[in-house]
């Protein structure tokens, strides 16, 4: 019996189009947009100007606070200026433009393939080496690594658990990276326990990926402490709270962070860029992209550059399509719906995904039949038809009583309703509010 | 039998009255009767546009009150709040009339759009996702959240424009609009003498060339009206241009200059040669009746001094 | 504009789930039972769901598009559903007028006075039985004898069915494979058992409903009437018997489990189905009626509300 987690969930189809494609190295755009604001928590600040010479690697903006993250140059040329630019937020936020002359590395990357495997440093060395190369956490939630690896005082690590899950629908970015770089993932791993001290790691990887379960199995015997778990396929098993209960069977509290269970949880894009920081001084600066559709002519797996405009990876994927209805950034279940293919792709952006005219569209909604689906779908063990109503009319007492802070908003309740009822749009919204109450009453 | 029946049943009547009085002697929570009589006299909306929760809720506050300074009843308004005073023995508050001003001016027209929302119509939660289906991220979603806080059907979504719209007889200055619009376009500013008013309909912060590429009616931070102003009451930030209400005349010289139209005037009666400048005022309700020699005059006379009375008892220019 | 993408918050795709194909799913689970009444009461079961069914949809049109001025729903199948569930629940040789009284009362007061599907606190095809059972209670309790296709309708023989017996007393009890596929007296669609838990594997297996309030009541019903049987055989009867008969299993597999008048969690569904068990047994045993099911149905709707506010989903993380 494989395990999973145990509250709600759902199968929705998995339709892995680009599964087993090769990564393809992306060639470079002419012009890259890189944001500011690529992570959760404060953006960078810019430290070069309008008309300075940049580098493959070249730091373009410093951590603007704790909760931040360094940003590199994905390309070597010129600052051409510094302006609001469109990104996946839907929003125009400030961002570097760059003008791309050639392509030329920091000298101190090493850009050969020869696997490094020793590591001398101290954990404090690791942290220090993956914040200066700007990584976040690379499954789309764009968090610090390097804060999440320095557990608050009063918790201990016991375990890391690196997420390679990918329960999202028509991804395979992981996947194909699991296939390609598994060495370089597993030495990640490694590194990520010496950083937090731990002798324990567990790879949960969904078992609609058998090829992969199978290659990692058979590497991590060289790599002690390194477990390799499948699991049953369920969304949304890549939450963190639902993977740490699938894997070491522990909830973690309401409101409690993941360490709080002795949990690290890491994505395996992470540990592959840990290792690329700390082994070959390479900031995170490109990222595996799945462009995917059902309309698409050649569903791919690209290796991009930061800031490459997600029309260059839907071009070498063989164009848009002529019914493309919609334009999402990551995944159908959690992934934002974008106004326009120039947005650039970020340390955050997993896939793209082109869904035709049909599908793009809502069916109407229908009074709630009180049928009790988003309940049992909830994997947070909600109740989200309460929850949208307690939102409708506002009554933020009630929906902190039922623990709306809690949704994970992962859309599980708006995939099963009957009545196509947009539960999650209200929810999110009334998470907002009561977090916003909360955040005020504590001040 | 009979007998029986009526005096038990009287048994059980009597003893349950005596009970509820017991109760209610027991339980009675004593409450200023002034509150009630304030509650009487105020509107009974309970919008919470005075601050407070609900009209009781402002009495209960009312009564408490040493002085009535600062409290308003935004729906009564002056009259209603000199009813206040009289039952509380105070001195009622200057109260000064407001109204909800929508201050986005791009209607569909003007404002290509270029994508389609599919969410569940709230401006609340589509502002959340991203700015809206224009190129335009500050403007009127015209999704109606404004409509549904208005308790007094004061503000509805023009169909032809895409954007709410005040209505301004029935507007009681409460704020539930304005607490309610995500995009923060909507601002109680003073009604004015004559319900006259000039604003910048607009709170487009992109740079100038941006906004204007998304909406020809935006305002695109040149300064003119900021220099033209001779009371200061212009200023530019965030290349977006704001009105003081409290600095304003009314001399109009803001609006005649604006290249793209973004100033509004409302309620003032027509000018004597339409200046080409601003053929986008569209929102100028020429209903004044106004005699043609008013109008040069008005630039000249607006009353230099803020009125703080209702605007039918303002001095009159004509 | 033509070309312009669609942009919405996610989730992106939908599981295309839908109030239909629940409705549907219910009536395709209901064919067993429909066919085995159709061999027991032939015509009559014919006129009796034709009517009902027919007359639940023209209601629900009317109301919806001269009462409420929505536009109609009634693709959705819920009148239909409503309508055969209604038919299941009356003998095979009621008058067409007097099926037209329940569907008017089903529709007309159970649904559509509260604002249609979803907002009505009680079952519909349950407050169409029971108006029918009260106002009408000589036609409503005497039942068709079972036999192979008869082709009467009002004028079939009628005899009791095993509730009624027991609750008088005396007459002998069927085999219990003539309970099992159906040929006992009774209302339309209860009479056999495998027929109907048929009908509850097929929505198990299509995920329409969950096993917590059916099995729950039919537990409770059992437990309960045993515990009685084992204290004094004599005059309390076999608990296998009391699960066979009446409308327990129609009533806790298809009309407890209608979705807007139960419970939302797991353990809320128990407690209801527990409550409804408690009750039918009490009705059925102590009361003076020789079925409870529907009365047990209609009280625990009553307390859903409450159970749902009471007892919650087990929230990740708590206690």
């Amino acid at each position: 019996m494989l395990r999973t987690f145990r509250i709600g969930g759902i199968h929705p189809p998995e339709n892995k189009l680009s599964a087993g494609k090769k990564i393809e190295v992306l060639a470079t755009p002419k012009q890259v947009i890189i944001p500011l604001g690529q992570h959760i928590g404060a953006p960078a600040v810019a430290v070069v100007k309008k008309g300075d010479l940049v580098k493959v690697g070249t730091l373009l903006a410093k951590a603007g606070g704790f909760v931040s993250a360094n940003i590199h140059s994905s390309v070597s040329g010129k600052v051409n200026k510094i302006d609001n630019a469109l990104d996946a937020s839907g929003y125009r936020r400030p961002a570097i433009y760059i003008d791309v002359e050639g392509d030329e590395w920091e000298a101190s990357i090493d850009r050969t393939d020869t696997l490094v495997k020793e590591c001398n440093l101290s954990s404090k060395e690791i942290i220090d080496k993956i914040a200066a190369a700007g990584i976040v956490g690379l499954g789309g939630a764009t968090f610090p690594t390097q804060v999440k690896l320095m557990p608050p005082p009063g918790n201990k690590a016991e375990i890391v658990i690196i997420n390679a899950v990918e329960c999202e629908p028509y991804l395979t970015s992981d996947h194909s990276l699991m296939m390609e770089k598994a060495e370089q993932i597993l030495v990640g791993v490694t590194l990520l326990m010496k950083a937090v001290n731990v002798n324990r790691a567990v790879i949960g990887i969904e078992n609609n990926k058998p090829d992969a379960i199978a290659k990692m199995q058979q590497l991590a015997v060289n790599y002690p402490g390194v477990e390799i778990m499948p699991l049953k396929v369920q969304y949304p098993q890549g939450g963190e709270k639902q993977l740490i209960d699938a894997v070491i069977r522990r909830q973690v509290k309401s409101g409690a962070l993941p360490i709080s269970a002795g949990a690290v949880v890491q994505n395996v894009g992470t540990a592959y860029a840990v290792y690329e920081a700390v082994q070959k001084n390479k900031p995170l600066f490109e990222r595996v992209v799945t462009v995917t559709g059902k309309a698409l002519a050649n569903p791919s797996n690209f290796l991009v550059r930061m800031g490459t405009p997600i029309s260059c990876l839907i071009d070498a994927a063989g164009g848009l399509p002529e019914n493309t209805g919609k334009i999402i950034g990551g995944g159908p279940m959690m992934g934002k719906a974008l106004i326009s293919a120039e947005v650039p792709v970020c340390k955050g952006s997993s896939g793209v995904l082109l869904l035709t005219k049909e599908e793009s569209v809502r069916k109407p909604m229908r009074d709630c039949i009180r049928c009790a689906k988003c309940v049992g779908a909830c994997p947070m063990g909600l109740n989200p038809t309460l929850l949208m109503s307690c939102t409708e009319f506002k009554n933020w007492e009630l929906a902190e009583e039922n623990h709306i802070t809690d949704c994970i908003e992962c859309g599980s309740c708006s995939f099963t309703c009957p009545a196509n009822r947009p539960l999650l749009d209200q929810i999110r919204l009334g998470k907002g509010k009561v977090m916003g109450i909360i955040r005020a009453r504590k001040s | 039998m009979i007998l029986i029946a009526v005096i038990s049943l009287g048994a059980i009547g009597a003893i349950g009255a005596l009970l509820l009085y017991a109760a209610s002697k027991k339980f009675e929570v004593y409450e200023d009767p002034r509150i009630a009589q304030v509650q009487a006299v105020l509107p009974g909306a309970n919008c919470g546009g005075c601050g407070y929760p609900g009209c009781a809720g402002f009495a209960g506050a009312c009564v408490k009150a040493d002085s009535l300074d600062g409290m308003l009843c935004p729906v009564g308004g002056g009259p209603v709040m000199a009813k206040v005073a009289t039952i509380l023995g105070k001195e009622a508050g200057a109260a000064e009339p407001m109204v909800a001003v929508v201050r986005c001016n791009g209607t569909c027209q003007a404002r290509p759009r270029t994508n389609q929302y599919d969410g569940t119509k709230s401006c609340a939660i589509a502002s959340t996702l991203y700015g809206g289906e224009t190129n335009c991220t500050f403007g009127c979603l015209g999704y109606g959240d404004c409509v549904k806080a208005c308790n007094f059907g004061a503000i509805r979504i023009n169909p032809e424009t895409g954007i709410a719209e005040v209505d301004e007889e029935k507007c009681t200055s409460c704020g539930a609009c304005v607490k309610a619009c995500p995009k923060s376009i909507i601002e109680l500013r003073k009604k004015g003498p004559k319900s006259r008013r000039i604003f910048v309909s607009c709170v487009n912060k992109d740079k100038g060339a941006v906004a204007r590429k998304a909406c020809s009616n935006a305002c695109i931070g040149c300064g003119k009206c900021e220099k033209e102003c001779p009371f200061g009451a212009v200023a530019v930030t965030n290349n977006v241009a704001y009105i003081d209400y409290t600095k304003c005349r009314m001399c109009r010289k803001c609006v005649a200059v604006c290249p793209t139209g973004a100033i509004h005037e409302l309620n003032f009666p027509p000018r004597k040669e339409a200046a080409p400048a601003a053929p986008k005022a569209a929102a100028v309700k020429p209903a004044a009746p106004a005699a043609p020699k008013a109008a040069p005059k008005a630039e000249a006379i607006v009353e230099p001094k803020v009125s703080i009375q209702s605007p039918a008892s303002a001095p009159t220019k004509e | 504009m033509e070309n312009s993408l669609y942009v919405s918050p996610s989730p992106h795709i939908h599981g295309g789930d839908s109030i239909s194909k629940n409705m549907y799913g219910v009536l395709i689970a209901l064919i067993p039972a429909f066919l085995v009444s159709l061999y027991c009461f032939g015509l009559g079961a014919l006129i009796v769901t034709a009517t009902s069914v027919l007359a639940c949809v023209i209601f629900e049109y009317l109301i919806q598009r001269f009462l409420m001025k929505k536009e109609p729903t009634l693709c959705d199948g819920s009148a239909i559903l409503t309508g055969v569930l209604l038919a299941f629940n009356v003998p095979s040789n009621l008058p067409i007028w007097i099926i037209l009284i329940g569907a008017l009362a089903a529709i007309g007061i159970g649904k559509m006075s509260f604002g249609g599907l979803g907002n009505n606190i009680f079952n519909p095809a349950l407050v169409g039985r029971v108006f029918l059972l009260i106002s009408f209670p000589a036609q409503m309790t005497t039942w068709p004898v079972p036999d192979v296709f008869p082709m009467t309708y009002t004028d079939a023989e009628t005899g009791a069915t095993i509730l009624s017996s027991l609750h008088e007393g005396g007459a002998p009890l069927p085999a219990m494979v003539d309970m099992l596929i159906g040929r006992i007296g009774g209302s339309l669609g209860e009479i056999s058992a495998i027929a109907l838990l048929l009908g509850f594997a097929f929505m198990l297996w299509k995920k329409i409903i969950t096993w917590h309030i059916p099995v729950s009541i039919l537990a409770t019903v059992f437990v309960f009437t045993g515990i009685l049987y084992l204290v004094n055989p004599t005059v309390y009867v076999n608990p296998f018997i009391h699960l066979l008969s009446g409308g327990l299993l129609l009533g806790s597999i298809f009309m407890a489990t209608d979705y807007v008048t139960s419970p939302m969690s797991k353990n809320g569904m128990i407690v209801y189905g527990i409550g409804i068990g408690l009750l039918t047994a009490v009705i059925r045993i102590f009361g003076s009626y020789p079925e409870g099911m529907s009365f047990a149905i209609l009280i625990m709707n009553a307390f859903t509300p409450l159970i749902n506010s009471y007892i919650k989903p087990k929230h990740f993380g708590g206690k």
